[in-house]
């Protein structure tokens, strides 16, 4: 039991039981969800996909982020390139002749293609910013979010360009029907959202784990210690484009068309948020940060515009009537992450040592405050 | 056949060019000092043999073994423990976890008589391990770097300055504890400002001055050296 459950099974009594109790019944919520979706009529059987899908883009990006503390504002890059990975190996329109001629790749097959590739456009990125850090990664890395897209815009041969690539394949499993009934999607992405958690949270304890956290924290400390700073930093990477992969070709399925737009620069952003939002570092934490965002995004610009329009119509106002709230929403996100930067800059549910970080001023000493000046120095010698 | 051999090294920053052709060797069970002034290229000659520098011309051996070349995270796996210059411990990391990654390079995962050996050297460490290593103070600091270091179980333990910063008091505490890990068989090559304590336990000494070495003795000698009285010991 311990041997495979890890980190998470190791805490002890109390701690360790409320764990198992909370975590099985999240996991038998989340799996249970179309049942009482049903019962109580929510009808969000179609809004919780991409709010699920959404909480894997943000695991991955907390394995870059949040565990090895590379700032990383492209990610929606490598969800792109999961998505047209798809799409080539599975449409009838794809650039690949053998494939558009009538023989499709297997959608789980394709899945894992997408992913490896993801991964592989990882190191690609990962290469060349080895020597950035900080301020510098994130330009970047935002360099490559934009970079991506314009590519897919601009190459209409391989990609159809702005157009966008349809239809897509669908994964084929016997009796069940993916073309016309959501929850089967539902299953399969929370499935991958399951072993998603059980991945990163294996590694945060691991070996790589603990490499990733030391580099996080200084970088020639970690060398000296044995850490190998260009494969621990590849890898991180990686392992994050892969999840964005699986996530990008499940979405580039589920939706049947994918265009360029999808995956702008506002898509990394909303990840970024649900992380950080969430309390970077701490997996729950993610999750619960995720499934906020999405369900605010989703669900509860909803009801207030539907609230604002009934207000609306009783006292005869046709600019109310006609008001979409989800439309500001970039504007409500900015000003709640400005308030959670203000407030609580550690996230909803710190890990923590992240905690420690964001605190550093007033837990630490003075000692540790000389320390990090010391760094400061050597940085801009 | 000294341990360590560092042969005509020439490194730069950049176009300035720190270390001028520095040759020195540390024998088996030495503790060898580097002193000198500011900028003298003490510390960069300690990063140099750590691999965190590269020289241009020149080598590194460490028991015959050409080190010029091995990246900085491949040295540790050589022997070479190094206690970088202002400690440079995981601020955020527990106590315990400090140690732990001290021991990341090792292979062989037997790491309680390390700890054992850190505890009983360090006992104020021992009654801190659940802290967060940035919490301790800076005696705590300095005395949890060395002992990182120590769970690499080196050949060779290269300190940078540990008395930086410290109350004189724990200075004397910190030398005396290099003295006990030396007498325990540990080979040490100390860089110091503070010459007087580095000359009291080094069995010889280098002096540095901009990036050569000026003149070279045992430790008892260069203490009485005129030159090395009026520039490094404040006497007149």
């Amino acid at each position: 039991m311990r041997q495979t459950l890890g980190w998470w099974y190791t805490a002890t009594g109390a701690a360790r039981e409320r764990r198992v109790w909370g975590t099985g019944a999240v996991i038998l919520l989340a799996l249970l969800f179309p049942l009482i979706n049903g019962w109580l009529h929510l009808g969000w059987e179609a809004k919780v996909i991409p709010i699920a899908l959404f909480i894997i883009l943000a695991l991955g990006l907390n394995v870059v982020v949040g565990f090895a503390g590379l700032l990383d504002l492209g990610y929606a890059a490598f969800f792109a390139i999961g998505a047209y990975t798809m799409a080539f190996l599975t449409s009838t329109v794809s650039p690949i002749a053998f494939v558009r001629e009538g023989h499709p790749v297997n959608f789980f097959i394709a899945m894992f293609i997408s992913a490896g590739v993801a991964a592989l456009f990882g190191v690609l990125l990962g290469a060349p910013t080895l020597r950035l850090r900080g301020d510098y990664l994130a330009i970047v890395t935002l360099g490559f979010g934009e970079i991506v897209p314009l590519v897919i815009k601009n190459t209409p041969d391989l990609t159809k360009g702005t157009q966008g690539m349809n239809p897509i394949g669908y994964p084929e499993v016997p009796g069940v029907l993916f073309a016309v009934d959501p929850v089967p999607w539902y299953y399969l992405i929370v499935v991958v959202l399951l072993v998603s958690v059980v991945i990163t949270g294996r590694l945060r304890t691991a070996r790589i784990g603990r490499a990733w956290a030391a580099m996080r924290e200084d970088e020639v400390a970690a060398a000296s210690m044995g850490i190998n700073l260009v494969t621990t930093k590849l890898f991180a990477f990686s392992l994050g484009a892969s999840f964005s992969g699986f996530a990008g070709s499940i979405w580039a399925s589920y939706l049947q068309v994918i265009a360029p737009e999808q995956f702008d620069f506002s898509v990394s952003i909303f990840v970024l948020c649900m992380i950080i939002l969430g309390g970077l570092g701490n997996i729950a934490g993610v999750i619960a940060g995720g499934v906020l965002l999405g369900g605010v995004d989703r669900i509860l610009f909803d009801w207030i515009s539907g609230g604002v329009h009934a207000i609306g119509a009783a006292i005869g106002n046709q600019d109310l009537q006609l008001m979409d709230v989800s439309r500001s929403r970039q504007l409500i996100f900015g000003v709640a992450l400005v308030f959670m930067m203000l407030v609580r800059p550690e996230g909803l549910f710190p890990s923590a040592r992240r905690r420690a970080e964001l605190h550093a001023a007033e837990e630490l000493g003075e000692g540790a405050a000389q320390q990090e000046r010391a760094v400061f120095v050597e940085v801009e010698n | 056949m000294p341990l360590l051999q560092v042969d005509g090294v020439h490194t730069y920053y950049g176009n300035i060019e720190a270390l001028k052709g520095i040759s020195l060797t540390v024998e088996q069970g030495e503790i060898v000092t580097l002193i000198g002034s500011n900028g003298a290229g003490k510390t960069t000659t300690l990063r140099t043999i750590a691999g965190v520098l590269r020289p241009r011309q020149g080598s590194v051996r460490m028991a015959e073994r050409d080190l010029t070349k091995v990246p900085a995270n491949q040295i540790v796996r050589m022997g070479i423990a190094h206690s970088p210059e202002g400690r440079r411990i995981f601020a955020r990391m527990t106590v315990k976890e400090n140690l732990e990654m001290g021991a990341y390079a090792r292979t062989d995962k037997d790491l309680a008589p390390d700890f054992e050996r850190v505890y009983t050297l360090f006992p104020r460490i021992k009654e801190r391990l659940k802290q967060r290593a940035g919490t301790l103070s800076g005696g705590e600091q300095q005395m949890l770097a060395i002992g990182r270091a120590l769970m690499a179980r080196p050949k060779v333990l290269l300190l940078d300055e540990p008395s930086m910063g410290l109350a004189p008091v724990l200075v004397e505490l910190v030398f005396r504890t290099i003295q006990e890990i030396n007498a325990q068989g540990m080979t040490v090559l100390l860089v110091e400002q503070n010459a007087h304590m580095a000359l009291s336990i080094a069995r010889r000494g280098y002096v540095l001055q901009t990036g050569t070495i000026v003149l070279t003795d045992t430790a008892a000698k260069l203490a009485q050296n005129e030159m090395v009285r009026k520039a490094y010991l404040g006497e007149e």
